[in-house]
């Protein structure tokens, strides 16, 4: 089956750039492998009939959200001598930390099973048409609170943007 | 492909972020380190979605987007005015809300 392979293909893209994301020295690199990371997830969307989201995703996060990162990593001119190291031993407890917690979250789903499912999957459900119908119906007053959410974050990093905070 | 495969990957991702939060010194990087952990939280959200066949998995997936985009905008203009202050992104050296 071809969509198995392409799975394993980016879900292996994805992995490896994560890991790259933290472990490379230079700030500008950790951005570039994130956009990798970001663009083999939307096709993990692709994969799961979700196209509208995987549009979305590589225009936000890709487009957006990584052009920002970009932007201030060079405004800040942080590059790999002003990068700052953890010593050896914090590095260890974290890499000891954050592998029990893989450890702990494998544990718990290594034995999980889904009920089976009621009605047979429908590949529409990740169409534009079927997102906007639930969203402007169920979700309309989250809608409303996130674009409000929005206002006060444009308004907020103007205010922090300027020269002098009175 | 099986529902379990994309948990896995979720998983994978998420310790992942967890893991350059805590290693990670730098804010900006670590503010990264959070995306890769709503990436991975926004996949499971999508996978179980599309396994459900129920649509409100992927506006789930719409509102994290906001979200994550409205707290990067206004994270990364505290950090640049805290690199104004201090001329560090250092989460060492920031530590004046220590106790």
């Amino acid at each position: 089956m071809i969509s198995t392979y392409i799975f394993y293909f980016l879900s292996f893209v994805a992995v490896f750039s994560a890991l790259l994301v933290i472990t490379s020295k230079n700030p500008i690199y950790s951005v570039l492998y994130l956009v990798v990371t970001f663009f083999s997830i939307a096709g993990h969307y692709v994969l799961l009939n979700a196209q509208f989201l995987a549009a979305v995703h590589v225009i936000v996060y890709a487009g957006a959200i990584m052009v920002l990162f970009l932007f201030v990593i060079m405004l800040l001119n942080l590059n790999e001598e002003t990068e700052t190291h953890k010593p050896a031993l914090v590095k260890f407890a974290g890499v000891i930390s954050g592998g029990l917690l893989l450890l702990v979250l494998v544990a718990a789903l290594k034995n999980f099973e889904m009920a089976p499912i009621q009605n047979a999957p429908n590949p529409n459900i990740g169409l534009i048409k079927n997102i906007g119908k639930v969203l402007f119906g169920e979700f309309m007053v989250p809608f409303e609170v996130s674009s409000i959410l929005f206002l006060g974050a444009m308004v907020g990093a103007v205010m922090l943007g300027k020269k002098e905070i009175k | 492909m099986a529902i379990d495969h994309y948990v896995t990957l979720s998983v994978l991702l998420f310790c992942i972020g967890v893991l350059g939060v805590l290693l990670r010194r730098n804010a900006i990087i670590i503010f990264m380190s959070i995306e890769l952990m709503l990436n991975a939280v926004n996949l499971l959200l999508v996978s179980f979605s599309s396994y459900l066949s129920d649509t409100a998995g992927q506006v789930f997936v719409v509102f994290t987007m906001v979200v994550a985009a409205a707290e990067v905008a206004v994270g990364l203009a505290i950090l640049v005015t805290v690199y104004r202050n201090s001329k560090t992104t250092d989460v060492n050296v920031l530590n004046k809300l220590k106790w």
